[in-house]
Protein backbone atom coordinates (compact mmCIF):
# COMPACT_ATOMS: atom_id res chain seq x y z
CA UNK A 1 0.00 0.00 0.00
CA UNK A 2 1.11 3.48 -0.72
CA UNK A 3 2.83 4.94 2.27
CA UNK A 4 1.97 8.60 2.37
CA UNK A 5 5.22 10.49 2.66
CA UNK A 6 4.12 12.97 5.29
CA UNK A 7 4.17 10.13 7.81
CA UNK A 8 7.82 9.10 7.49
CA UNK A 9 9.90 11.73 5.84
CA UNK A 10 9.00 14.96 7.68
CA UNK A 11 11.23 14.17 10.64
CA UNK A 12 14.09 14.08 8.13
CA UNK A 13 12.95 17.29 6.49
CA UNK A 14 15.29 19.60 8.46
CA UNK A 15 18.19 17.38 7.42
CA UNK A 16 17.10 17.59 3.77
CA UNK A 17 16.71 21.35 4.04
CA UNK A 18 20.20 21.59 5.47
CA UNK A 19 21.37 19.87 2.29
CA UNK A 20 19.29 22.27 0.24
CA UNK A 21 21.07 25.15 1.95
CA UNK A 22 24.41 23.74 0.79
CA UNK A 23 22.96 23.42 -2.72
CA UNK A 24 22.01 27.10 -2.59
CA UNK A 25 25.48 28.02 -1.33
CA UNK A 26 27.11 26.00 -4.10
CA UNK A 27 24.99 27.58 -6.80
CA UNK A 28 25.32 31.13 -5.53
CA UNK A 29 29.09 30.97 -5.23
CA UNK A 30 29.59 29.25 -8.59
CA UNK A 31 27.09 31.58 -10.17
CA UNK A 32 29.06 34.64 -9.13
CA UNK A 33 32.49 33.15 -9.91
CA UNK A 34 31.27 31.55 -13.14
CA UNK A 35 29.73 34.79 -14.38
CA UNK A 36 32.89 36.75 -13.68
CA UNK A 37 35.16 34.15 -15.21
CA UNK A 38 32.80 33.73 -18.18
CA UNK A 39 32.91 37.46 -18.78
CA UNK A 40 36.71 37.60 -18.83
CA UNK A 41 36.83 34.49 -21.00
CA UNK A 42 34.50 36.21 -23.47
CA UNK A 43 36.63 39.36 -23.53
CA UNK A 44 39.76 37.27 -24.05
CA UNK A 45 38.14 35.27 -26.82
CA UNK A 46 37.13 38.49 -28.60
CA UNK A 47 40.71 39.69 -28.53
CA UNK A 48 42.34 40.22 -31.92
CA UNK A 49 45.40 38.43 -30.54
CA UNK A 50 45.54 34.81 -31.52
CA UNK A 51 47.92 33.83 -28.70
CA UNK A 52 45.24 34.85 -26.24
CA UNK A 53 42.23 33.64 -28.19
CA UNK A 54 43.40 30.18 -29.13
CA UNK A 55 44.07 28.65 -25.68
CA UNK A 56 40.81 30.07 -24.37
CA UNK A 57 38.89 28.64 -27.32
CA UNK A 58 40.49 25.26 -26.69
CA UNK A 59 39.67 25.42 -22.97
CA UNK A 60 36.01 26.25 -23.65
CA UNK A 61 35.77 23.52 -26.26
CA UNK A 62 37.15 20.89 -23.88
CA UNK A 63 34.76 21.89 -21.09
CA UNK A 64 31.80 21.88 -23.43
CA UNK A 65 32.65 18.51 -24.94
CA UNK A 66 33.07 16.57 -21.69
CA UNK A 67 30.40 15.74 -19.11
CA UNK A 68 30.29 17.87 -15.98
CA UNK A 69 30.36 14.77 -13.80
CA UNK A 70 33.65 13.66 -15.37
CA UNK A 71 35.11 17.12 -14.80
CA UNK A 72 34.07 16.97 -11.16
CA UNK A 73 35.60 13.54 -10.68
CA UNK A 74 38.82 14.71 -12.32
CA UNK A 75 39.06 17.79 -10.14
CA UNK A 76 38.33 15.94 -6.92
CA UNK A 77 40.15 12.64 -7.45
CA UNK A 78 42.85 13.33 -10.06
CA UNK A 79 44.05 16.84 -9.29
CA UNK A 80 45.46 15.79 -5.88
CA UNK A 81 47.92 13.60 -7.77
CA UNK A 82 49.13 16.77 -9.43
CA UNK A 83 49.49 18.30 -5.99
CA UNK A 84 46.27 20.33 -5.99
CA UNK A 85 44.07 19.19 -3.12
CA UNK A 86 40.63 20.74 -2.81
CA UNK A 87 37.96 19.94 -0.26
CA UNK A 88 34.89 18.30 -1.75
CA UNK A 89 32.95 21.54 -1.45
CA UNK A 90 35.56 23.64 -3.24
CA UNK A 91 36.21 20.96 -5.83
CA UNK A 92 32.48 21.15 -6.53
CA UNK A 93 32.62 24.92 -6.76
CA UNK A 94 35.62 24.71 -9.09
CA UNK A 95 33.88 22.25 -11.44
CA UNK A 96 30.59 24.10 -11.51
CA UNK A 97 32.34 27.45 -11.99
CA UNK A 98 34.51 26.30 -14.89
CA UNK A 99 31.54 24.66 -16.53
CA UNK A 100 29.25 27.66 -16.19
CA UNK A 101 32.02 30.04 -17.27
CA UNK A 102 32.66 28.08 -20.47
CA UNK A 103 29.02 28.17 -21.49
CA UNK A 104 28.49 31.77 -20.42
CA UNK A 105 31.54 32.92 -22.34
CA UNK A 106 29.70 31.84 -25.49
CA UNK A 107 26.60 33.77 -24.43
CA UNK A 108 28.58 36.88 -23.51
CA UNK A 109 30.67 36.74 -26.65
CA UNK A 110 27.59 36.60 -28.83
CA UNK A 111 25.90 39.41 -26.90
CA UNK A 112 28.97 41.64 -27.04
CA UNK A 113 29.39 41.08 -30.78
CA UNK A 114 25.74 41.90 -31.31
CA UNK A 115 25.95 45.40 -29.81
CA UNK A 116 25.03 47.98 -32.44
CA UNK A 117 28.29 49.15 -34.10
CA UNK A 118 26.63 52.50 -34.75
CA UNK A 119 26.28 53.14 -31.03
CA UNK A 120 29.90 52.19 -30.49
CA UNK A 121 30.89 54.61 -33.25
CA UNK A 122 28.77 57.30 -31.59
CA UNK A 123 30.53 56.73 -28.27
CA UNK A 124 33.96 56.86 -29.92
CA UNK A 125 33.04 59.99 -31.83
CA UNK A 126 32.21 61.72 -28.54
CA UNK A 127 35.82 61.11 -27.50
CA UNK A 128 35.34 58.08 -25.25
CA UNK A 129 38.32 55.81 -24.67
CA UNK A 130 37.94 52.16 -25.75
CA UNK A 131 37.55 51.20 -22.09
CA UNK A 132 34.83 53.81 -21.58
CA UNK A 133 32.99 52.58 -24.69
CA UNK A 134 33.01 49.09 -23.19
CA UNK A 135 32.00 50.20 -19.74
CA UNK A 136 29.29 52.68 -20.72
CA UNK A 137 27.81 51.22 -23.90
CA UNK A 138 28.89 47.68 -24.76
CA UNK A 139 28.63 46.01 -21.35
CA UNK A 140 25.28 47.51 -20.28
CA UNK A 141 23.68 46.64 -23.60
CA UNK A 142 25.18 43.17 -23.89
CA UNK A 143 24.24 42.57 -20.25
CA UNK A 144 20.62 43.45 -20.88
CA UNK A 145 20.54 41.33 -24.01
CA UNK A 146 21.73 38.19 -22.24
CA UNK A 147 19.75 38.52 -19.01
CA UNK A 148 17.02 36.04 -20.05
CA UNK A 149 19.58 33.45 -21.19
CA UNK A 150 21.59 34.03 -18.03
CA UNK A 151 18.49 33.29 -15.94
CA UNK A 152 18.08 29.96 -17.70
CA UNK A 153 21.70 29.01 -17.02
CA UNK A 154 21.38 29.90 -13.34
CA UNK A 155 18.36 27.64 -12.89
CA UNK A 156 20.17 24.87 -14.76
CA UNK A 157 23.15 25.36 -12.45
CA UNK A 158 20.98 24.93 -9.37
CA UNK A 159 19.93 21.52 -10.67
CA UNK A 160 23.45 20.59 -11.85
CA UNK A 161 24.58 21.03 -8.26
CA UNK A 162 23.03 17.62 -7.56
CA UNK A 163 25.97 16.10 -9.47
CA UNK A 164 28.45 17.12 -6.79
CA UNK A 165 26.86 14.51 -4.48
CA UNK A 166 29.08 12.10 -6.44
CA UNK A 167 32.16 13.70 -4.94
CA UNK A 168 30.66 13.49 -1.45
CA UNK A 169 29.58 17.11 -0.99
CA UNK A 170 26.81 17.12 1.58
CA UNK A 171 24.19 18.84 -0.50
CA UNK A 172 20.53 18.03 -0.99
CA UNK A 173 20.79 14.86 -3.07
CA UNK A 174 23.49 13.35 -0.88
CA UNK A 175 21.47 14.06 2.24
CA UNK A 176 18.60 12.31 0.49
CA UNK A 177 20.67 9.13 -0.01
CA UNK A 178 21.59 9.25 3.68
CA UNK A 179 17.92 9.54 4.63
CA UNK A 180 17.09 6.61 2.36
CA UNK A 181 19.76 4.41 3.89
CA UNK A 182 18.11 5.23 7.20
CA UNK A 183 14.43 4.88 6.28
CA UNK A 184 14.54 2.61 3.20
CA UNK A 185 11.83 4.91 1.85
CA UNK A 186 13.37 5.98 -1.43
CA UNK A 187 10.12 6.87 -3.13
CA UNK A 188 8.93 9.45 -0.63
CA UNK A 189 12.38 10.84 -0.06
CA UNK A 190 12.92 11.42 -3.75
CA UNK A 191 9.48 12.99 -4.07
CA UNK A 192 10.42 15.33 -1.26
CA UNK A 193 13.74 16.10 -2.91
CA UNK A 194 12.01 16.78 -6.22
CA UNK A 195 9.62 19.15 -4.50
CA UNK A 196 12.46 21.03 -2.83
CA UNK A 197 14.34 21.35 -6.14
CA UNK A 198 11.16 22.50 -7.83
CA UNK A 199 10.51 25.19 -5.23
CA UNK A 200 14.11 26.42 -5.37
CA UNK A 201 14.15 26.55 -9.18
CA UNK A 202 10.72 28.10 -9.42
CA UNK A 203 11.47 30.81 -6.88
CA UNK A 204 14.86 31.65 -8.38
CA UNK A 205 13.39 31.81 -11.88
CA UNK A 206 10.80 34.29 -10.56
CA UNK A 207 13.46 36.36 -8.83
CA UNK A 208 15.60 36.46 -11.98
CA UNK A 209 12.58 37.46 -14.05
CA UNK A 210 11.84 40.31 -11.64
CA UNK A 211 15.44 41.53 -11.85
CA UNK A 212 15.21 41.33 -15.63
CA UNK A 213 12.03 43.43 -15.70
CA UNK A 214 13.54 45.90 -13.27
CA UNK A 215 16.66 46.35 -15.39
CA UNK A 216 14.99 46.68 -18.80
CA UNK A 217 15.20 50.38 -19.65
CA UNK A 218 11.67 50.83 -20.95
CA UNK A 219 10.26 49.38 -17.73
CA UNK A 220 12.15 51.76 -15.50
CA UNK A 221 10.48 54.37 -13.36
CA UNK A 222 9.27 57.64 -14.74
CA UNK A 223 9.00 56.42 -18.30
CA UNK A 224 5.97 57.11 -20.39
CA UNK A 225 5.47 54.20 -22.74
CA UNK A 226 1.99 55.04 -23.97
CA UNK A 227 0.62 58.54 -24.52
CA UNK A 228 -1.18 59.43 -21.30
CA UNK A 229 -4.50 60.19 -22.97
CA UNK A 230 -4.64 56.72 -24.47
CA UNK A 231 -3.80 55.24 -21.09
CA UNK A 232 -6.75 56.99 -19.48
CA UNK A 233 -9.07 55.96 -22.30
CA UNK A 234 -8.05 52.37 -21.77
CA UNK A 235 -8.63 52.55 -18.03
CA UNK A 236 -12.23 53.65 -18.44
CA UNK B 1 41.11 84.41 -59.12
CA UNK B 2 38.14 82.30 -58.24
CA UNK B 3 34.80 84.08 -57.90
CA UNK B 4 34.62 82.36 -54.55
CA UNK B 5 37.28 82.99 -51.95
CA UNK B 6 37.55 81.26 -48.62
CA UNK B 7 37.83 83.24 -45.39
CA UNK B 8 41.45 84.07 -44.74
CA UNK B 9 41.74 83.08 -41.07
CA UNK B 10 43.51 79.82 -40.19
CA UNK B 11 41.06 77.01 -40.71
CA UNK B 12 39.40 75.07 -37.88
CA UNK B 13 40.06 71.93 -39.85
CA UNK B 14 42.42 71.31 -42.67
CA UNK B 15 42.84 68.08 -44.59
CA UNK B 16 45.65 67.60 -47.06
CA UNK B 17 46.32 64.73 -49.44
CA UNK B 18 44.32 62.34 -47.33
CA UNK B 19 44.45 58.76 -48.55
CA UNK B 20 42.60 55.66 -47.48
CA UNK B 21 41.96 52.27 -49.02
CA UNK B 22 40.02 49.22 -48.00
CA UNK B 23 41.73 45.90 -48.70
CA UNK B 24 43.99 47.46 -51.31
CA UNK B 25 41.10 49.19 -52.98
CA UNK B 26 41.74 52.97 -52.91
CA UNK B 27 38.68 54.87 -51.72
CA UNK B 28 40.27 58.24 -50.94
CA UNK B 29 43.04 59.01 -53.40
CA UNK B 30 43.99 62.51 -52.36
CA UNK B 31 41.52 64.64 -50.51
CA UNK B 32 42.12 68.32 -49.74
CA UNK B 33 39.61 70.22 -47.73
CA UNK B 34 39.49 72.96 -45.15
CA UNK B 35 36.76 74.31 -42.94
CA UNK B 36 36.92 77.78 -41.37
CA UNK B 37 35.30 79.21 -38.29
CA UNK B 38 31.56 79.72 -38.85
CA UNK B 39 31.62 78.00 -42.21
CA UNK B 40 28.90 75.57 -43.26
CA UNK B 41 30.67 73.23 -45.64
CA UNK B 42 28.56 70.72 -47.52
CA UNK B 43 30.16 67.66 -49.04
CA UNK B 44 28.17 66.25 -51.94
CA UNK B 45 28.81 63.63 -54.58
CA UNK B 46 27.61 60.34 -55.96
CA UNK B 47 27.07 57.29 -53.81
CA UNK B 48 30.30 55.43 -53.10
CA UNK B 49 32.40 58.52 -53.75
CA UNK B 50 33.97 58.27 -50.31
CA UNK B 51 32.12 61.07 -48.49
CA UNK B 52 31.43 59.07 -45.35
CA UNK B 53 34.97 57.77 -45.41
CA UNK B 54 36.27 61.35 -45.40
CA UNK B 55 34.23 62.18 -42.28
CA UNK B 56 35.20 58.96 -40.55
CA UNK B 57 38.86 59.60 -41.24
CA UNK B 58 38.62 63.17 -39.98
CA UNK B 59 37.61 62.02 -36.52
CA UNK B 60 39.58 58.78 -36.77
CA UNK B 61 36.70 56.35 -36.67
CA UNK B 62 38.77 54.98 -39.56
CA UNK B 63 42.50 55.28 -39.63
CA UNK B 64 43.78 57.25 -42.63
CA UNK B 65 46.79 55.86 -44.46
CA UNK B 66 48.54 58.99 -45.57
CA UNK B 67 48.12 62.72 -45.61
CA UNK B 68 47.72 65.39 -43.02
CA UNK B 69 44.82 66.41 -40.81
CA UNK B 70 45.13 69.54 -38.71
CA UNK B 71 42.46 70.51 -36.22
CA UNK B 72 42.85 73.84 -34.42
CA UNK B 73 46.52 73.93 -35.31
CA UNK B 74 47.11 70.50 -33.86
CA UNK B 75 48.35 67.76 -36.16
CA UNK B 76 46.18 64.66 -35.81
CA UNK B 77 48.19 62.91 -38.47
CA UNK B 78 51.00 63.98 -40.72
CA UNK B 79 53.75 62.76 -42.95
CA UNK B 80 57.41 63.23 -42.22
CA UNK B 81 59.31 62.33 -45.32
CA UNK B 82 57.67 59.02 -46.06
CA UNK B 83 56.72 58.14 -42.50
CA UNK B 84 53.08 58.51 -41.52
CA UNK B 85 52.48 59.65 -37.94
CA UNK B 86 49.26 59.58 -35.99
CA UNK B 87 48.77 61.61 -32.81
CA UNK B 88 48.53 59.55 -29.60
CA UNK B 89 45.13 58.04 -28.82
CA UNK B 90 44.63 60.55 -25.99
CA UNK B 91 45.02 63.50 -28.36
CA UNK B 92 42.64 61.90 -30.86
CA UNK B 93 40.03 61.42 -28.12
CA UNK B 94 40.33 65.06 -27.08
CA UNK B 95 39.96 66.14 -30.71
CA UNK B 96 36.90 63.94 -31.26
CA UNK B 97 35.20 65.47 -28.26
CA UNK B 98 35.49 68.85 -29.98
CA UNK B 99 34.17 67.62 -33.34
CA UNK B 100 31.41 65.16 -32.53
CA UNK B 101 29.53 63.44 -35.29
CA UNK B 102 25.83 63.17 -36.15
CA UNK B 103 25.00 59.96 -38.02
CA UNK B 104 22.49 59.00 -40.66
CA UNK B 105 20.94 56.41 -38.36
CA UNK B 106 21.10 58.61 -35.23
CA UNK B 107 22.97 55.99 -33.16
CA UNK B 108 21.48 57.13 -29.86
CA UNK B 109 22.37 54.99 -26.85
CA UNK B 110 19.32 52.78 -26.65
CA UNK B 111 19.73 51.93 -22.97
CA UNK B 112 19.68 55.57 -21.89
CA UNK B 113 16.99 58.21 -21.80
CA UNK B 114 17.10 61.26 -24.03
CA UNK B 115 18.65 63.44 -21.35
CA UNK B 116 21.11 60.70 -20.34
CA UNK B 117 22.19 60.47 -23.98
CA UNK B 118 22.97 64.16 -23.95
CA UNK B 119 24.75 63.95 -20.56
CA UNK B 120 26.85 60.89 -21.39
CA UNK B 121 29.73 62.50 -23.28
CA UNK B 122 29.84 65.41 -20.86
CA UNK B 123 30.22 63.13 -17.85
CA UNK B 124 32.46 60.43 -19.31
CA UNK B 125 34.66 62.52 -21.59
CA UNK B 126 34.54 66.10 -20.34
CA UNK B 127 34.27 64.94 -16.70
CA UNK B 128 31.59 67.48 -15.95
CA UNK B 129 29.70 67.12 -12.71
CA UNK B 130 26.34 65.40 -13.08
CA UNK B 131 24.29 68.47 -12.16
CA UNK B 132 26.23 70.67 -14.54
CA UNK B 133 25.87 68.08 -17.31
CA UNK B 134 22.12 67.86 -16.69
CA UNK B 135 21.79 71.62 -16.79
CA UNK B 136 23.70 71.85 -20.07
CA UNK B 137 21.76 68.90 -21.50
CA UNK B 138 18.51 70.70 -20.75
CA UNK B 139 19.75 73.82 -22.54
CA UNK B 140 20.79 71.80 -25.59
CA UNK B 141 17.55 69.85 -25.67
CA UNK B 142 15.62 73.11 -25.50
CA UNK B 143 17.61 74.40 -28.46
CA UNK B 144 16.48 71.46 -30.60
CA UNK B 145 12.95 71.52 -29.17
CA UNK B 146 13.22 68.18 -27.37
CA UNK B 147 13.16 69.21 -23.72
CA UNK B 148 9.66 67.82 -23.22
CA UNK B 149 10.93 64.36 -24.21
CA UNK B 150 13.89 64.38 -21.82
CA UNK B 151 12.80 61.24 -19.93
CA UNK B 152 11.85 59.20 -23.00
CA UNK B 153 13.92 56.33 -24.37
CA UNK B 154 15.13 56.53 -27.98
CA UNK B 155 12.76 53.79 -29.16
CA UNK B 156 9.86 55.98 -28.10
CA UNK B 157 10.82 58.76 -30.52
CA UNK B 158 10.26 59.43 -34.21
CA UNK B 159 13.25 59.57 -36.57
CA UNK B 160 13.21 63.36 -36.68
CA UNK B 161 13.10 63.52 -32.89
CA UNK B 162 15.97 61.05 -32.58
CA UNK B 163 18.08 63.09 -34.95
CA UNK B 164 17.37 66.27 -32.99
CA UNK B 165 18.47 64.50 -29.81
CA UNK B 166 21.63 63.33 -31.61
CA UNK B 167 22.31 66.96 -32.54
CA UNK B 168 21.78 67.99 -28.92
CA UNK B 169 24.19 65.25 -27.83
CA UNK B 170 26.83 66.76 -30.15
CA UNK B 171 26.04 70.32 -29.05
CA UNK B 172 26.47 69.39 -25.40
CA UNK B 173 30.17 68.79 -26.01
CA UNK B 174 30.61 72.53 -26.75
CA UNK B 175 32.04 71.54 -30.13
CA UNK B 176 34.25 73.60 -32.38
CA UNK B 177 32.89 71.72 -35.37
CA UNK B 178 30.04 69.27 -35.88
CA UNK B 179 30.34 66.53 -38.51
CA UNK B 180 27.09 65.41 -40.10
CA UNK B 181 26.82 62.26 -42.21
CA UNK B 182 23.58 62.42 -44.17
CA UNK B 183 21.54 63.63 -41.21
CA UNK B 184 18.23 63.65 -43.10
CA UNK B 185 18.64 60.62 -45.36
CA UNK B 186 16.99 58.09 -43.06
CA UNK B 187 13.98 60.29 -42.33
CA UNK B 188 10.46 60.14 -43.70
CA UNK B 189 9.87 63.10 -46.01
CA UNK B 190 7.62 64.78 -43.46
CA UNK B 191 10.32 64.70 -40.79
CA UNK B 192 13.18 66.15 -42.86
CA UNK B 193 11.99 69.69 -42.29
CA UNK B 194 12.31 69.67 -38.49
CA UNK B 195 15.92 68.51 -38.65
CA UNK B 196 16.78 70.98 -41.42
CA UNK B 197 15.29 73.76 -39.38
CA UNK B 198 17.38 72.85 -36.32
CA UNK B 199 20.48 72.84 -38.50
CA UNK B 200 19.59 76.24 -39.95
CA UNK B 201 19.21 77.62 -36.41
CA UNK B 202 22.69 76.32 -35.57
CA UNK B 203 24.16 77.92 -38.68
CA UNK B 204 22.52 81.22 -37.79
CA UNK B 205 24.16 80.98 -34.37
CA UNK B 206 27.55 80.64 -36.05
CA UNK B 207 28.20 76.93 -35.46
CA UNK B 208 30.86 75.51 -37.76
CA UNK B 209 29.63 72.44 -39.61
CA UNK B 210 30.81 69.91 -42.16
CA UNK B 211 27.81 68.20 -43.69
CA UNK B 212 27.73 65.19 -46.01
CA UNK B 213 24.36 65.19 -47.68
CA UNK B 214 22.31 64.32 -50.74
CA UNK B 215 19.67 66.83 -49.71
CA UNK B 216 20.01 69.71 -52.19
CA UNK B 217 17.40 71.79 -50.41
CA UNK B 218 19.52 71.66 -47.30
CA UNK B 219 22.60 72.59 -49.34
CA UNK B 220 20.89 75.58 -50.92
CA UNK B 221 19.45 76.86 -47.67
CA UNK B 222 22.46 76.39 -45.43
CA UNK B 223 25.80 75.95 -47.23
CA UNK B 224 28.44 78.63 -47.37
CA UNK B 225 30.76 76.27 -49.26
CA UNK B 226 30.07 73.19 -51.34
CA UNK B 227 32.63 70.48 -52.07
CA UNK B 228 31.91 68.06 -54.87
CA UNK B 229 33.49 64.69 -54.24
CA UNK B 230 33.91 61.84 -56.72
CA UNK B 231 36.34 58.98 -57.25
CA UNK B 232 38.25 59.68 -54.06
CA UNK B 233 38.97 63.34 -54.84
CA UNK B 234 37.34 66.67 -54.17
CA UNK B 235 36.74 67.67 -57.78
CA UNK B 236 35.39 71.14 -57.15
CA UNK B 237 34.85 73.51 -54.24
CA UNK B 238 32.94 76.76 -54.25
CA UNK B 239 29.91 78.69 -53.17
CA UNK B 240 26.58 76.92 -53.70
CA UNK B 241 25.61 79.46 -56.32
CA UNK B 242 28.79 78.78 -58.27
CA UNK B 243 28.47 75.02 -58.12
CA UNK B 244 24.84 75.17 -59.16
CA UNK B 245 25.65 77.56 -61.99
CA UNK B 246 25.16 76.44 -65.56
CA UNK B 247 28.79 76.84 -66.53
CA UNK B 248 30.15 74.29 -64.10
CA UNK B 249 31.62 71.03 -65.42
CA UNK B 250 29.27 68.51 -66.94
CA UNK B 251 29.72 65.94 -64.24
CA UNK B 252 28.65 68.18 -61.38
CA UNK B 253 25.70 69.56 -63.32
CA UNK B 254 24.48 66.07 -64.15
CA UNK B 255 24.81 65.11 -60.51
CA UNK B 256 22.99 68.21 -59.34
CA UNK B 257 20.18 67.73 -61.82
CA UNK B 258 19.74 64.13 -60.71
CA UNK B 259 19.89 65.03 -57.03
CA UNK B 260 17.32 67.80 -57.39
CA UNK B 261 14.54 65.22 -57.61
N1 LIG C 1 34.54 49.20 -44.04
C1 LIG C 1 34.69 49.12 -45.39
N2 LIG C 1 35.28 48.05 -45.95
C2 LIG C 1 35.44 47.97 -47.29
N3 LIG C 1 35.04 48.90 -48.16
C3 LIG C 1 34.43 49.99 -47.67
C4 LIG C 1 34.22 50.17 -46.26
N4 LIG C 1 33.59 51.35 -46.05
C5 LIG C 1 33.43 51.88 -47.28
N5 LIG C 1 33.92 51.09 -48.26
C6 LIG C 1 33.92 51.37 -49.69
O1 LIG C 1 34.45 52.66 -49.86
C7 LIG C 1 33.75 53.36 -50.87
C8 LIG C 1 33.30 54.69 -50.33
O2 LIG C 1 32.36 54.49 -49.31
P1 LIG C 1 31.65 55.68 -48.54
O3 LIG C 1 30.73 55.08 -47.57
O4 LIG C 1 32.66 56.62 -48.03
O5 LIG C 1 30.83 56.36 -49.72
P2 LIG C 1 29.80 57.57 -49.63
O6 LIG C 1 30.30 58.61 -50.55
O7 LIG C 1 29.55 57.95 -48.24
O8 LIG C 1 28.50 56.90 -50.28
P3 LIG C 1 26.97 57.11 -49.88
O9 LIG C 1 26.54 58.38 -50.51
O10 LIG C 1 26.30 55.92 -50.50
O11 LIG C 1 26.88 57.11 -48.40
C9 LIG C 1 32.62 52.46 -51.32
O12 LIG C 1 32.98 51.89 -52.54
C10 LIG C 1 32.52 51.43 -50.25
O13 LIG C 1 32.14 50.20 -50.80
MG1 LIG D 1 27.92 57.71 -46.87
Amino acid sequence: MYNFFFLEVPEHLPFLLKGALVTIELSLISMILGTLLGFFLAIGRLSPRRVLRLPLDVFVEIIRDTPLIVQLLLIYFSLPEAGIVLSAFWAGIAGLTLNLAAYLSEVFRAAISAVDPGQKAAAISLGMSPVAVYRRVVIPQAGLACLPTLGGYFVALLKDCSLVSFISVNELLRHATIVISDTFDSMNTYIMVAIIYFVMSFVSARIIRQIEIRLTPSNRRGTITIPLTMDKEGAR
Amino acid sequence: MNAFSAPSSTPVLSVRQLRKSYAGNPVLKSVDLSVHQGEIACLIGPSGAGKSTILRCINFLEKPEAGEITFFGERLCSEDGNVFHTAPERALQAARARMPMVFQHFNLFSHRTVIENVMEGQIVVLRRHKDEARERARTCLARVGMLDRAEFYPDQLSGGQKQRVAIARALAMSPALILFDEPTSALDPGLVQEVQSVMRDLSAEGMTMLIVTHDMRLVKSIATTVHFCADGHILESGSPALLLHKTNPGRIRTFMAAAAH
